[in-house]
């Protein structure tokens, strides 16, 4: 206020006083906004450029693993080399070799040095390829066939300009001879460059070369079907049985502090609970996509009731009353009203919930679910890998060639990811309300 | 094969129940449902729920126990031949018989011709068992299917209260389920107590929750220098709650000004799309994290520190200097820092959808009273919106303190009692996995400890649990 005696001033002068006041007051009252809703978008600048560069690390590390370097060699099956009464004993291997050297115009030195550094360079599925068809057809003997597949991890990786020829020799994996050698190939068009399918098509492997997802990926999709089926439908019943029908009592309490303790509970206690329980107790076999999908039910069964509870919650009271005034009972205005209504918040929550299980791993390690599985999984019972274990075991593998495929592995699995959480979005973007 | 039959014509019998519950109920009102009790679909489902439910839980219950039922009759009576095998010779003797019986693979054992007669005459009797088994429960079931049939079909009429019956269902249904969640609690409980106190038997909790040396390796001998181990878990708990706090100083102010960003300043548009793309970053699996941790953002760390390092050396602060730039990959700041970029969207989904809950009614209050937008939300969207915000938080931190994939890959191994986020740190969860994943010998202390850290956690977890409880009471407000 001004310092002029009170008997001076006007009911004008007052008026502009007070009016100054509150500009002033408005101007930082706006900048305090204006600071507010800076802060607001500077979080979700961060928040999104973690994501931008989550990605595209991820990106960058796994784009080289979907190219892949194959080779094409004609092989003479001469029957000198192939002993008939035991196939298994065959060196297919050096055969493939000489038909390389042929190829680049090269003879073996008689130390065989020259086959060995090519053996190096081509898979091993090689020789099971050829073994594989003159087991089903002996008569191909003494003709030329062809085999085809990938090159090695270290001579794809060369392509890909992981291993360079400015590095010395020493440092490298591949001599300087075969480097000369691939390049010659290459030129010659022997190697090829295309789309790795067999990165989908195949499980994994000890060579990276062989090694895919697809095991993975089955073991992954068994696991998630056994949790749908169990989280999903006993998550939504409990939730509505605590928040429509309980009684408000000391027993249903204790299940309201008992749910979301459950949700506070680390994912590796789970972990725990399904070695202590499922297996140590009930049996339940180790490995397999039914026990991880045991674990990962109950893991996910909190988080769904909670969600389901939220968007009960939110359902306002006027809807049961009116279902209650046209003579509906209390099942009849939840499931006929409530529950509907509530159903977008429900099916969001849930689809997280599943995906979050789908990305899980830590329990996963404490059920045995770190072993090697060569194949596709057959039955829920069977020894099976996820995802993200698959994930985890190629970031431990010490091949280089591993890191790129841990990467595109990921890569794979974020996919999946997406594509849940897109339809956790289409649901929640054409049925949300406000209430 | 005969499972999967009995489910179908169990199906089929409740439907055909269905349709004739609600053929003659109808019929009891003249074909008229307005003179009905209840719906005429109510009285088909209470006959269908007598007929079929009893008998599939029956089923239920001798799939899961009819195995071991069987393996006790099994074992009841030994051949005599078997008295020259072991034990576990004999365990494996019973198991290779019930998989003869059944048809499955058998162990790899090799048996003498008189214990291969043996074996061969179990796996008759454990088929004759199975069999007769099977046959009883298929008898059992075609009783319960009548006498659920009998039970109610004949007291349909249109006055019966089938609604009220069905509901009596629904509930127990739902009661059901709900108690699945307590189950699970006593499971987690019974099995982590049960192994832990096994584990406080050799190592006293004393010294697990207060001492300050962690080293769980235990010598092959008794008699060999370190063979006790150390079990303090101290520096454990350091590096969690050390790992936790740096997470939640990220995941904290910026998944908490998302929220508000989205759910108050944002408009359809925008929201429409900064929500989807922040909640991928919440559908990235901890193992990709873990991944982005220890390839990425520890290297940049490193040489950022180091470079820094670099700035003082020969300065004042020359000690400084040279600790810095020694600094390594791994260490609790980029564990805590890649847990609280996974936080964020944890954090601001849970805060958004409470901070949509808020009635528009108080809003528009305190618009009407002249308030800013920004005010609106500090004084009234917040505080309304505080108790499910605390529990967000709550939640938050948990969750952090049970991660276990991003400090497994980029915290370290090393246990060391500090509150330096530049020092390498372990975690309580890194050390369960370390302690379980390697060799299983289920006796020694070294796994058990595993359990006894899973006490901690969950005990931990539980504490913290209460005390957000008694915030949101506390602070509950109703609305409507």
């Amino acid at each position: 206020m001004t310092d002029l005696p009170l008997t001076t001033t006007t009911a004008s002068d007052r008026a502009r006083d007070i009016r100054a006041a509150v500009e002033s007051r408005l101007k930082i009252r706006h900048a305090s906004e204006r600071r507010f809703k800076l802060y607001g978008q500077l979080a979700i600048a961060i928040a999104l450029g973690f994501l931008v560069l989550l990605l595209g690390r991820i990106v960058t590390q796994g784009a080289s693993t979907f190219v892949v370097h194959s080779i094409s060699v004609q092989v003479p099956l001469d029957p000198a080399r192939i002993d008939q009464t035991e196939l298994e004993g065959v060196n297919y291997d050096l055969m493939v070799a000489d038909a390389v050297l042929a190829k680049l115009g090269e003879k073996d030195d008689d130390y065989g040095s020259k086959s060995e550094a090519i053996k190096d360079l081509m898979s091993p599925d090689f020789g099971f390829q050829l073994l594989n068809m003159i087991k089903a057809d002996a008569s191909l003997i003494g003709k030329t066939v062809t085999v085809s597949g990938p090159l090695r991890a270290n001579a794809d990786l060369y392509f890909k300009g992981e291993i360079k020829r400015a590095s010395p020799e020493e440092e490298r994996t591949l001599t300087n001879q075969q480097l000369d050698w691939l390049d010659a190939l290459k030129s010659s068009g022997v190697i090829t460059t295309g789309f790795n399918i067999g990165f989908f098509t195949k499980s994994d492997s000890t060579e990276p070369e062989q090694a895919g997802v697809l095991g993975a990926v089955v073991g992954s999709a068994m696991m998630l079907l056994v949790t749908a089926f169990l989280a999903v439908p006993i998550g939504v019943m409990a939730a509505v049985y605590l928040e429509e029908f309980a009684p408000k009592n000391r027993w249903t309490d204790v299940i309201e502090v008992n749910i979301n303790n459950l949700a506070a509970v680390p994912s590796i206690v789970y972990g725990l609970l399904g070695l202590g329980l499922f297996i140590n107790t009930l049996g339940v076999p180790r490995s397999s996509p039914l026990l991880g999908g045991l674990v990962l039910a109950l893991m996910a069964l909190p988080t769904v009731i909670i969600a389901t509870r939220s968007s009960l919650k939110a359902v306002p009271p006027s809807i049961r009353e009116a279902a209650f005034g046209v003579g509906a009972s209390r099942t009849q205005a939840v499931f006929h009203h409530v529950l509907p209504l509530a159903m977008p918040g429900v099916m969001t929550g849930s689809i997280l919930a599943l995906a979050h299980a789908l990305g899980e791993t830590a329990p996963l390690l404490m059920i045995g679910m770190v072993s090697f599985v060569p194949g596709v999984p057959t039955g829920f019972d069977q020894a099976a890998t996820v995802l993200p274990v698959q994930v985890f075991i190629w970031e431990n593998a010490s091949e280089r060639a591993f890191h790129e495929r841990t990467a595109a592995a990921i890569m794979v699995l974020l996919v999946f990811m997406i594509l849940m959480n897109a339809v956790a979005i289409i649901v929640r973007r054409r049925f949300e309300r406000r209430w | 094969m005969l499972t999967w039959i009995a489910i179908l014509i169990l199906a089929a019998l409740s439907t055909v129940a269905f349709l004739v519950g609600r053929r003659k109920a109808l019929a009891s009102a003249g074909g008229s449902s307005a003179k009905m009790h209840s719906l005429p679909g109510y009285y088909g489902t209470y006959v269908a729920l007598w007929v079929g439910v009893p008998a599939a839980l029956l089923l239920f219950v001798s799939i899961m126990l009819g195995g071991r039922l069987e393996h006790g009759l099994l074992t009841a009576t030994e051949p005599p031949v078997l008295q020259q095998l072991s034990s576990e010779q004999k365990e494996l003797f019973f198991e290779d018989a019930q998989a003869l019986a059944e048809g499955r693979q058998l162990s790899e054992a090799i048996y003498e011709p008189d214990v291969k007669l043996a074996l061969e005459a179990k796996a008759n009797e454990a088929r004759v068992y199975s069999n007769a088994f099977r046959q009883g429960t298929f008898a059992l079931m075609g009783v319960l299917v009548l006498a659920g049939f009998l039970w109610t079909f004949p007291r349909l009429n249109k006055d019966f209260r089938a609604r009220n019956r069905v509901e009596g269902w629904v509930d127990g249904l739902l009661l059901a389920c709900s108690i699945v969640a307590v189950i699970t609690t006593l499971g987690i409980i019974l099995s982590l107590v049960w192994e832990s106190l096994r584990f406080f038997s050799s190592v006293p909790p004393a010294d697990f929750l207060l001492g300050t040396h962690w080293s769980p390796q235990i010598g092959m001998r008794d008699d060999q220098v370190g063979s006790s181990g150390g079990f303090g878990a101290l520096p454990l708990f350091a590096g969690t709650f050390l790992v936790m706090l740096i997470a939640m100083c990220v995941a904290g102010p910026v998944g908490l000004f998302s929220a508000i960003y989205l759910s108050e300043y944002a408009g359809p548009k925008a929201r429409a799309v900064f929500k989807p793309l922040l909640e991928i970053l919440a559908g990235v699996p901890t193992v990709v994290y873990g991944f982005f941790a220890a390839l990425t953002v520890g290297p940049i760390f490193r040489q950022a520190f180091n470079s820094l390092g670099g700035l003082f050396l020969g300065g004042p602060l020359n000690e400084l200097g040279l600790y810095l730039g020694q600094v390594q990959n791994q260490m609790a700041l980029v564990a805590g820092f890649v847990m609280g970029i996974m936080l964020i969207p944890f954090v601001s989904s849970l805060s958004d959808d409470i901070i949509n809950s808020v009635p528009q009614a108080l809003r528009d209050g305190s618009y009407a009273m002249g308030a800013t937008k920004s005010e609106t939300v500090k004084k009234v969207v917040l505080p309304a919106a505080l108790p499910g915000i605390a529990g967000a938080f709550l939640l938050a931190i948990s969750r952090a303190v049970g991660e276990t994939m991003i400090v497994t890959m980029a915290a370290g191994l090393q246990a060391k009692l500090t509150l330096n986020p530049l020092e390498t740190v372990t975690t309580v969860t890194v050390q369960i996995v370390t302690l379980l994943t390697g060799d299983q010998e289920f006796d020694s202390p070294k796994t058990l400890a595993a359990f006894g850290l899973g006490l901690t956690l969950f005990a931990v977890t539980l504490v913290l649990n209460i005390v957000a409880l008694r915030i949101v009471q506390k602070y509950r407000e109703q609305y409507d």
